[in-house]
């Protein structure tokens, strides 16, 4: 058990840990993601940004009001989610009927706007967030240590994504999302406010970022960049697991984040880029994505 | 995409050319041409030459973006990684300017092919996400290649002698090199789009079934034109690389990607000189606000945002319209 090919395997079941604690954040962002895109034909830019809004409103609320993780947890998607859902009205329903470029484009904008914002006001590199009392240290599993923090964001990230999967196949709310997908005007004929369930839909997907944030926040240092490289990472994420299915999304998250776990482990070199060039053979073998129902 | 039909149209009714140029294009070059060829003695030249590098870069970008309707969100890969090469080639192999650059064009070309030939395999949104990933991967690879120096780039590139004759020390002299280097490139982009090439693109365009339908290898002429735009953007950046005589991680970043999409779209996509003028804008607002420093991020995406919005043909497009031109 202490090595393996000659590598401690304790450092094997480390690397194996933060793999899976950055596929969960791939497997919530690519979720939301795929949520917006399959409602609204967007794909969120501002993703990454809405992400790092989320760690940074659970700083502000511990810093300026001494609002400590738990609240946070609830309180900053739901601000963000407002904020989201201003940006849905004011701009992006605008689009309605556009090239989809344009929806990448205009949230391309909106994550400048915010990264900049926010670079202006804490110019700092990163700010601290540490990690809520009643998890802290953690478990000797035999094989490796656990710290307590981390299989929290595990579990919670998990129950978040099948819970997210719940909503969207199995209940009358999920039917109805499926409906304004395939037939906008029949489900408005139907009584259904349709305009208002994009933009609810909208705001839950950043919702689901801001969680994420929430969550990365003592593990990762709370910095205005930290959304902007992790999303080009979930946008390949994507292309690999394809936007038509919450359950791709999920399994292409984690196991991409575990494969990029164990790249690190046997060639460190080559781990920013394993994820590329899978992207790079996924595209090769199977164009459409793993998922992918669509080309 | 917001392509006024007609213009295009006007565009393709071959009046009486010359050079290949229809007569409003002629007037177009030649004015240009001019006032490129008088403002070195009004400007500072440096300011200039930046402004022709991203004017090429916009363009090159926009043969793609605008008469291929393929977004690629991933072209700093192209600009940048031909600018390490060509101040590489220059300052450790020691290779005259036009080599150094033809260099860095070269290993643009071949990057372009590579993942232009990947990124064809998805359409629509997804094209524009498989070309950002991969930048990405390029952006890591300058990071960490040996030669590329890391969070310094390379710096000091010597300018070199044109043909190992002509000193390029000076700003001035190396100003001519640049003029003629950027009209060569607006020359063949314009002769790309109006060639026999640039009609089945634009049929593409149009209607891509129907194009397939009628017997194009789709998936080839996109690959063609891909390889295009990131040669032409590749000149861009080994051209810049010679006069800024530094190729940095800002070259190959995605914000560098962003910068060429908001200087096509604010100028006009689809049109033949919209990228000019964009490039003109942003440079020229950048180098006023650079004392603002991170408030320009913000002044970029507002810029973004209002375009998409309410200007969605850019500025030589709406002037386009306006004076029944087809610039």
């Amino acid at each position: 058990m202490a090595e393996l090919i000659g590598i401690p395997a304790q450092a094997i079941f480390g690397q194996l840990l933060l793999g899976l604690i950055n596929g969960s954040f791939y497997a919530m962002l690519s979720v939301g993601l795929a949520v917006i895109f399959g409602l609204l034909n967007i794909t969120n830019f501002a993703h990454g940004a809405q992400y790092m809004l989320g760690a940074f409103v659970s700083w502000m609320l511990l810093h300026y009001l001494g609002i400590g993780y738990w609240w946070a947890l609830l309180l900053a998607p739901i601000i963000v989610a407002v904020l989201g859902i201003l940006i849905e009205r004011l701009l992006i329903s605008h689009l309605s009927g556009l090239d989809h470029l344009y929806g990448f484009l205009l949230t391309f904008g909106v994550a400048l706007i915010i990264q900049g914002l926010l670079r202006n006001l804490y110019p700092v590199s990163s700010l601290p967030y540490s990690i809520p009392q009643a998890l802290t240290g953690g478990q000797n599993l035999g094989f490796m240590f656990l710290p307590n923090y981390r299989g929290w964001v595990i579990i919670a990230s998990l129950t978040m994504c099948i819970a997210t999967w719940v909503i969207i196949e199995k209940t009358n709310l999920g039917a109805y999302l499926r409906a304004a997908n395939e037939n906008p005007t029949m489900l408005g004929a139907f009584g259904v406010d349709v305009p208002r369930l994009v933009t609810l839909t909208y705001g839950f997907g950043v919702a689901l970022a801001a969680f994420a944030g929430v969550l990365a926040a003592p593990i990762y240092s709370v910095s205005p960049n930290m959304g902007a490289d992790l999303i080009v990472v979930v946008f390949a994420v994507v292309v690999i697991g394809g936007m038509g299915s919450i359950i791709g999304a999920i399994v292409t998250g984690f196991s991409l984040g575990l494969i990029e776990g164990f790249a690190k482990v046997f060639y460190p070199q080559g781990s920013s880029v394993v994820i590329f060039v899978i992207m790079a053979i996924v595209l090769l073998i199977k164009p459409a994505g793993l998922f992918g129902r669509t080309v | 995409m917001a392509i006024n039909i007609d213009a295009m149209n006007r565009m393709d009714e071959p009046s009486r050319e010359i050079l290949g140029l229809s007569r409003t294009h002629l007037t177009a070059f030649v004015v240009l041409l001019l006032v490129a060829a008088v403002a070195p003695f009004f400007v500072y030249p440096v300011f200039l030459m930046k402004v022709m590098c991203f004017a090429l870069f916009a363009c090159a970008f926009n043969l793609l973006l605008g008469f291929g309707r393929l977004l690629s969100f991933g072209h700093a890969a192209y600009f940048g990684s031909a600018s390490y090469i060509s101040a590489h080639a220059a300052k450790v192999w020691g290779l005259t300017p036009e080599l150094s650059i033809l260099a860095g064009v070269f290993v643009a070309a071949i990057l372009g092919a590579v993942i232009g030939a990947l990124a064809v395999r998805r359409q629509g949104i997804y094209f524009a996400m498989v070309t950002l990933a991969f930048a990405q991967m390029v952006y890591f690879f300058a990071l960490q290649a040996p030669f590329t120096g890391g969070e310094d780039g390379i710096q000091s590139v010597p300018r070199g002698d044109l043909f190992g004759v002509v000193s390029l020390t000076s700003d001035f002299s190396l100003y001519w090199v640049v003029l003629a280097i950027t009209f060569f490139g607006l020359f063949a982009i314009h002769r790309i789009v109006f060639s026999p090439f640039g009609q089945v693109l634009k049929a593409i365009r149009e209607n891509e079934a129907r194009a397939m339908s009628l017997g194009h290898r789709v998936n080839l002429y996109k690959v063609s034109v891909f390889v295009m735009s990131a040669a032409l953007s590749g000149l861009a950046g080994a051209t810049k690389a010679q006069v800024f005589q530094v190729a940095t991680l800002s070259d190959v970043h995605w914000s560098m990607s962003g910068e060429v999409v908001l200087m096509t779209l604010l100028g006009g996509m689809g049109t033949l000189f919209g990228p000019v003028a964009g490039a003109a804008a942003i440079i020229s607002m950048q180098s006023f606000l650079a004392p603002f420093g991170a408030w320009l991020t913000v002044i970029h995406g507002v810029i973004f945002v209002v375009a998409v919005l309410m200007f969605r043909e850019g500025i030589v497009g709406v002037l386009n319209k306006r004076l029944k031109l087809s610039l």
